[in-house]
């Protein structure tokens, strides 16, 4: 029993429940669930890094993904080629307008920054929708019916469920493996003061830069997971602002800046989106997000740590040990 | 002559963003606080108008302060519930409450009002004047003038008397405006309730022209953003020039280069600004 508790224990066991999760609940609804539990848990995972280890905010995180979700397609489009053709130049693409945003923004205090990703997030909304070669207003369409594996367009859920599991494995390893280095120092330092930071050596500027381009990447391959399982994107599913505020929600939720954090958080929220949307019927998306807002506020106000910290706090050392997530 | 009108009216709605965003430039000055829901505030002051109209009746300065007195409760209150809370957390917990707080307003918007756009009735302030051959809608007019006369008299307020002294004395150095005996809790909730008050006005001044619905928000929330970055952050002044700036770029890249494209010439223009000069016209680096 000690050795399945222990943090490597747990792990394990964590893997084995995502990877028997879909078997066990095999109907097509459960596994849709788990599909999408898996792309937000990507997604918040990858702003994690900017957002919640380096203390970054991005409320416009969309702009990578959509960036992510739109390469694909185009290339399906224009030239018919295989959607994962489009995902270097999604991440290339995606890395270059994030040493755009972080050049001058990092140089300044953090409200700058999280100003201008909302602002160029919905900049490249506005343009994306009046932009004809990418579809305008109407979107792109990916392949119809699959010509092959490549083409990444299946019929059940299964093969997307275990490809999206294996991008979050990737994700969370690499998340894991800057925690440890000295990287990952620099960013909690950069996040608890800049200043003290800086004058201790940390190359500050360069840290967030290298944070938010790898974090950019990642939330790039979410956005090509994701137009790849549906087939379609139009500008509000890519860029609008609902995509930022779901990866911010579900990182905070469960604990920006530790490495679980936004799969308790994707955890808790996609279940709770589920179970509003039945309940409020299709017109509940906008409680949704009045729900949604709430939440953001209520995680401001009173545990900015998330769920994982009101755990630590509220929950007794000794019952921790047994229980622990 | 059509360029002259074009130019004028968008001077005049320049008049009305400037009202607001020296809300949020003010708000940014005193507590290096952004507010996301700024944009919000606005959106509700339309509404609060409309509401006012239907409910009470009366003319534009009735729904006008109605706006402003609702909106700067509204601003009291939401600093002291929420704000004053998260102004010593972490960055996260700062970014996080405004913005959740903007989805919070928008989406309450969106289900008690619903996505419709509306209007508010014809009013005293309906009808043309014609001076010297350009055609002004009379509420734009009274509208741009209200909201200049009010932003200067925002800046008056803080340069030119007692409470705005202390004011700045509380942005200068909380602990210091303390031991002066100037409350610094007052003084932010103050500030707060001016910043609302001014968005609630503007928007009650907007409404009198142009119909909206709940989304109007979001834009204003940028458009203010992108004010203040012109206009300096903390500077009333910088944004009414600034204001006045954006309202004329809008409305000419409108006029020339098509009503789509008048929001991403606005937009572009802020990621220059970051670029080249991230502290404004008359901002302090």
């Amino acid at each position: 029993m000690k050795n399945i508790l222990s943090p490597r224990g747990r792990v394990v066991l964590l893997g084995a429940a995502l990877l028997l999760f879909p078997i066990v609940f095999s109907s097509a609804f459960y596994r849709d669930i788990g599909v999408a539990f898996l792309l937000a848990a990507i997604s918040a995972s990858a702003w994690n890094i900017v957002g919640g280890y380096a203390g970054q905010v991005s409320v416009g995180h969309s702009m990578f993904f959509g960036l992510g979700a739109y390469m694909p397609l185009l290339f399906y489009t224009l030239f018919g080629w295989s959607p994962i053709a489009g995902i270097p130049a999604g991440i290339v693409l995606s890395i270059a307008l994030a040493v755009l945003i972080g050049l001058p923004t990092f140089r300044l205090s953090g409200h700058y920054f999280s100003m201008a990703t909302i602002a160029v997030a919905e900049l490249i909304r506005i343009f994306v929708g009046t932009w004809d070669f990418v579809g305008a207003a109407v979107g792109l369409q990916g392949p119809a019916t699959a010509r092959g594996w490549w083409d990444l367009t299946f019929r059940g859920e299964l093969p997307y469920y275990y490809i999206f599991l294996a991008v979050l494995g990737i994700v969370l390893a690499t998340t894991a493996f800057i925690e440890r280095r000295r990287f990952g120092f620099y960013l909690r330092a950069i996040k608890s003061s800049e200043r003290a930071a800086r004058s201790l050596g940390v190359p500050v500027r360069r840290t967030k830069m290298q944070a938010l381009a790898l974090s950019a990447a990642f939330t790039s391959v979410a956005g090509s997971l994701y137009a790849a399982k549906t087939g379609f994107i139009d500008p509000d599913s890519g860029f609008g602002i609902l995509v930022s505020v779901q990866m911010v929600i579900v990182a905070a939720l469960g604990g920006a800046g530790v490495l679980f954090g936004p799969l308790l958080g994707a955890l808790i929220l996609i279940p709770l989106q589920i179970a509003t949307n039945t309940w409020f019927g299709g017109g509940g998306s906008g409680l949704t997000y009045i729900l949604y807002g709430g939440i953001i506020v209520l995680i401001a106000r009173f545990e900015p740590g998330g769920v994982f910290e009101l755990w630590y706090r509220v929950v007794p050392e000794r019952w921790r040990r047994a229980y622990a997530p | 002559m059509v360029a002259v009108q074009v130019i004028v009216g968008g001077l005049l709605l320049g008049a009305i963003y400037a009202l607001f965003s020296s809300g949020l430039t003010l708000i940014w000055g005193m507590m290096n606080f952004i507010n996301f829901a700024h944009g919000e505030f606005v959106m509700l002051g339309m509404y609060v108008a409309l509401m006012a109209v239907v409910w009470i009746g009366g003319g534009p300065a009735i729904f006008g302060i109605a706006a402003a007195v609702a909106l700067a409760a509204l601003g009291v209150v939401i600093y002291f519930s929420l704000i004053r809370h998260v102004t010593r957390g972490p960055m996260l917990a700062q970014i996080l409450s405004t913005f959740g707080l903007a989805l919070l307003l928008r989406y309450t918007a969106f289900w008690i009002f619903s996505a419709n756009f509306v209007s508010l009735p014809t009013n005293a302030l309906s009808g043309t004047v014609n001076l010297a051959g350009i055609y002004l809608p009379i509420g734009q007019l009274v509208a741009g003038l209200v909201a200049i006369t009010l932003t200067i008299a925002l800046h008056l307020l803080l340069t030119r008397t007692t409470v705005g002294s202390k004011l700045l004395a509380v942005a200068e150095d909380r602990t210091a405006a303390m031991l002066m005996g100037i409350r610094p809790d007052r003084m932010q909730a103050l500030a707060w309730g001016l910043s609302a008050g001014a968005a609630g006005i503007a928007g009650a001044l907007m409404a009198t022209s142009y119909p909206w619905s709940p989304s109007v928000g979001e834009t204003f929330g940028l458009i203010a953003f992108v004010v203040v970055a012109l206009g300096g952050f903390g500077s009333v002044l910088g944004s009414l020039y600034a204001g006045l700036i954006i309202g004329l770029i809008q409305a000419a890249s409108a006029f020339w280069l098509g009503a789509i494209y008048k929001d991403i010439v606005v937009y572009g223009l802020f990621v220059a600004l970051l670029w080249l000069r991230p502290q404004g016209l008359m901002g302090k680096a």
